[in-house]
């Protein structure tokens, strides 16, 4: 929004609009605002999800038992307290869809980036207050109906969140297939232009409206994540709407883009010369640089708390910045690897093995960087940073597998068993999260003028670092044992009978990890309101949004908005009083800038 | 009743977890309270984290003492034993770089927690030290990617074979069925469209005015020659599956409106499998288990139920629908001898449709 940049550089610009409580609270156009409302967006959407995978999680270890909470929150869906196998599948496909998008996608991009984007370059706001607003009310909305789509008569989609046609095509092929995915496809179109319309924003904020002496090689690695997190969505979210209209076209206008020689129900449908190996490329296209777009903003927010509470520059700046923008690069050129066994031609599956495998590379110098970063370090114990250490243990396990599920010739065995679901849950489900656990532990005084509690962040920390494991360790000995994902019971197959307390194992760990959120949510809740009041600067920061005042205000800065002089990472350096020099402090007579 | 019970006990969770929080909060509020670590908490979440890497390292080795068996089952077909080491040696890799990385993690994490006026280290680049560890990784990745591109293509590509046996899989919402070619060799024209002649007898969609489809033969249960190659031709009628078949290190979708393809050679008998130690052990293992979940149902009334023996099997493996979970088919490796007197005991399409 010009107007506001343009008048907020005079002192008094408070008083220039009268707030209501619907702009300030509700519709507001305040990047600060907006964050907040992605945040408990998307906290709400992850109880759902979270919850989900417990309820599939109990029916997993305990295969057709009677479960008195499956009557009550299942209802007709589940007779006699046992989960009926069209409400797993759906519980699976929503909990993917949730968990992906709404929670990984819209609820850490959408906080942080909004957020920090003008705090940290030094801007009044976005560039356009309008849009964001908007894009925020698309994502409510979005919300909405996918949460609507739970209770429909024959329940929400069901035919996992790639929602491969013609499964996801066709009714007659399984319930979940009628009205539930045809909220899911409207939800997920207006959720997509919801991410364009905040993608393009952050793009052009980042761009144009960086304070002075800010340039693109003293920006926090924060925000480099955050911009080339948005170049990814522009470039690949719309292909995915694409397919999504593509198939809106094929289930309700009798088109036939996805399908084929169908039979189904004792019927031949009319379906001629299409191909769901086309939706599949479609799919993955935007599907696999989304597991880049959750889990760079991730990478990004780790760099800057492993850096401030390490109180030691972030190790390899510049490598730092080579790697997030080789990743971006890589990620959209590696779809393939989801299609190894789909029938498209396997020397396309030699080319996307070589991408593939080429991802190791910026990531490992990634997790080095990382640990770098460490070695004879401060390392101040705040729960940011241990959620920060958490994600790169994280990010190293889960990626390590990565080597043997993107090479086309192991994942002929392990493609779509619970290796995968393992694999992908550690890389970036938990790391994704622990980033936006830390994110939220770290921001939380800008965020609301108040402090989280420590030792509940360090009990919250711990029991989730360990069940995390707890679950997802043994989940890569089902997946090599042959154990397909997606299935509602594995007793169908004797053969699998000494899987069934690895199940139970991972079950126990699995609600343990569910209780440890509890104690996430009353200390975010009980904090919000009854917190300790913040300081300016907590954890003694570098990065600008510390400059800015604790009580928000409209225009971030009272007066001029500061200046920059320095990179974000001149913590320790030698020759100066305090461990940490922000970005805004001019340099001393003498004091050279490190050339990064 | 269950259901106000376990409502109660969800609730009372809830409600124990929250007042947890509370007390623990108070307890501690009056000591100091600005929420930012101090030396205490450093100390101890430092320690924790050198506890944190004994317990990953505990975690691996438990699961590998106590679930190692349930890894990849022996393999069964020629380049099973080629899939095997190059996940053997992708693992000895990934083990290898996973407890150094996670140690040199955890043990700076404990051994740099921070104390006040101490002062870290200001070190912010190191060109050598970072092209080490990008070149070591380049290196390691470019030998396995060779390696591994060399095994693809020798397992995906699809030569001329006389002696081939030529098997069509065909998939449907939830069962799976086989279509031998029968004396000529050639599988007749099929699709979709005539799946409703003679009356459903014509069960994957044969085309009767094609004379190679006459002798074609269509089976429930997938009998394979060992030592012969086998080259699927893989079909499915509604939507899409995935035809998986773990021992013989074989899986590919079955999309419908096309024609996917996956071969190999099985080289283990079914009962050549029943024998071998590793086989032996686990089915004894999973009787047991078996045993133990019978006298349960015996108790309550229900049947036992029956001892497991081993065989191949194919399973489902792309999301199909509610009974995904038990789309499966049992396949029989037999000598060929075995085979042939098998082939000459099953019906051939002109004989079903007569």
């Amino acid at each position: 929004m010009s107007t506001v940049a343009a008048h907020v550089e005079e002192e008094d610009h408070g008083h220039h609009h009268k707030e209501t409580f619907i702009t300030k609270y509700v519709f507001s156009q305040d990047h600060k605002m907006i964050a907040k409302q992605y945040l408990i967006t998307g906290l709400f959407m992850g109880i759902i999800g979270i919850a989900m995978s417990l309820l599939f999680r109990l029916q997993l270890a305990w295969p057709e038992q009677p479960f008195g909470i499956f009557e009550v929150l299942l209802g007709k869906w589940a007779p006699d307290g046992v989960m009926d196998p069209n409400v797993y599948l759906a519980l699976v496909t929503i909990h993917g869809t949730i968990m992906v998008f709404f929670v990984l996608t819209a609820g850490l991009s959408g906080t942080f980036s909004n957020l920090l984007i003008p705090l940290q370059i030094g801007a009044r706001d976005m560039a356009s207050g309008l849009l964001n607003m908007i894009s925020f009310w698309l994502f409510f909305l979005s919300s909405v109906i996918m949460v609507a789509s739970l209770f429909v008569e024959a329940g929400p989609a069901a035919a996992g969140w790639t929602i491969y046609p013609p499964l996801s095509a066709l009714p007659q092929a399984q319930p979940g297939s009628g009205m539930g995915m045809t909220l899911w496809l409207v939800s997920m179109a207006i959720f997509i232009a919801s991410s364009l319309l905040g993608s393009l924003n952050y793009i052009v904020t980042v761009l144009n409206l960086r304070t002075k002496g800010m340039t693109m090689t003293r920006l926090p690695l924060t925000i480099w994540a955050f911009f080339v997190t948005a170049i990814i969505g522009v470039v690949s979210f719309p292909v995915l709407l694409s397919a999504a209209l593509l198939l809106i076209m094929d289930r309700s206008f009798g088109t036939s883009f996805f399908l084929s020689d169908i039979f189904i129900q004792g019927e031949v449908l009319h379906y001629q010369g299409g191909s769901p190996v086309l939706y599949e490329h479609l799919f993955w296209f935007l599907g696999h640089p989304e597991v880049y777009i959750v889990l760079l903003p991730a990478l990004g927010i780790t760099s800057e708390i492993i850096a401030t509470n390490a109180r030691k520059p972030i190790f390899g700046y510049r490598a730092m910045v080579a790697s997030i923008l080789a990743i971006a690069f890589l990620s959209t050129i590696v779809w393939g690897h989801h299609m190894f066994i789909s029938g498209m031609n396997p020397f396309l599956g030699s080319v996307f093995t070589f991408t593939t495998l080429l991802i190791a590379i910026p990531s490992a110098v990634k997790a080095f960087n990382y640990i770098t970063t460490l070695w004879k370090g401060n390392l101040q114990m705040n729960p940011a940073m241990l959620f920060s250490i958490g994600l790169v243990s994280t990010f190293i396990t889960g990626g390590l597998t990565g080597i043997i599920l993107g090479d086309s010739t192991l994942d002929i065995n392990v493609h779509d068993t619970y290796f995968v679901v393992a694999h992908f849950h550690l890389v970036m489900g938990i790391s994704a999260l622990y980033g936006l656990f830390a994110g939220v532990y770290h921001w939380f005084p800008k965020m609301f003028g108040r402090m989280m509690n420590k030792n509940l962040g360090y009990v919250h920390f711990w029991v989730t670092a360990v069940a995390a494991y707890g679950v997802f360790f043994p989940m890569h000995f089902i997946g090599m044992a042959g154990l397909p994902r997606r299935y509602y019971t594995n007793t169908a197959f004797p053969y699998f009978d000494d899987l069934a307390n690895i199940n139970v194992v991972i079950t126990v760990f699995a609600l343990i990890a569910g209780a440890a959120q509890l104690v996430f949510l009353y200390n975010f809740i009980h904090s919000m309101f009854y917190g300790k009041e913040a300081e300016q600067n907590p954890w003694r920061s570098n990065t600008l949004e510390w400059t800015a005042p604790v009580e928000h205000m409209h225009g971030n800065w009272p007066g001029a908005i500061p200046h920059v002089h320095r990179w974000a990472y001149d913590y320790s350096k030698p020759g100066q009083e305090e461990d940490f020099v922000p970005q805004h402090i001019p340099l001393k007579e003498g004091e050279e800038e490190l050339q990064h | 009743m269950t259901l106000a019970l376990s409502l109660t006990i969800l609730v009372l969770i809830g409600i124990s977890v929250w007042q947890i929080a509370k007390i623990f909060e108070l307890s501690q509020a009056k000591k100091e309270n600005t929420q930012v670590a101090n030396d205490e908490d450093n100390q101890f979440n430092g320690k924790l984290m050198f506890a944190f890497l004994l317990f990953i390292y505990g975690i691996t080795l438990f699961s590998f003492w106590k679930w190692g068996d349930v890894l990849l089952p022996a393999p069964a077909s020629e380049h099973g034993t080629d899939y095997d080491n190059l996940m053997w040696i992708s693992f000895a890799i990934i083990f290898f770089v996973q407890t150094i990385t996670q140690a040199l993690l955890h043990y700076f994490a404990y051994k740099y927690r921070g104390k006040k006026g101490q002062k870290a280290l200001f070190y912010a680049d190191n060109d050598r030290l970072e092209a080490i560890w990008t070149i070591i990784p380049v290196i390691t990745l470019a030998g396995l990617i060779l390696y591994g591109l060399y095994t693809w293509t020798d397992i995906m590509s699809l030569e001329e074979n006389e002696d081939a046996l030529v098997v069509e899989l065909y998939a449907q919402q939830f069962n799976w069925k086989a279509r031998y070619a029968g004396q000529d060799g050639v599988l007749g024209d099929a699709n979709v469209r005539f799946l409703q002649d003679f009356d459903g007898r014509n069960l994957v969609g044969i085309d009767a005015t094609d004379p190679n489809g006459l002798d074609d033969v269509v089976v429930q249960e997938l009998h394979l020659p060992v030592g012969r190659e086998v080259q699927f031709k893989m079909r499915s009628q509604d939507v899409l599956h995935s035809a998986y078949m773990p021992f013989f290190r074989a899986q590919m979708n079955c999309v419908p409106g096309m024609i996917t393809e996956f071969a190999f050679t099985p080289n283990k008998t079914t009962e050549e499998m029943r024998t071998l130690p590793e086989v032996v052990a686990k089915v004894k293992k999973i009787n047991k288990i078996r045993a133990a979940n019978s006298k349960e149902l015996v108790a309550k009334g229900e049947e036992a139920l029956e001892p497991y023996v081993f065989d191949y099997l194919l399973l489902c493996n792309k999301i199909c629908g509610a009974s995904h979970y038990n789309m499966q088919m049992k396949i029989v490796v037999e000598t060929p001898e075995e085979f042939e007197k098998w082939m000459t005991e099953q019906q051939t399409f002109a004989q079903v449709i007569q």
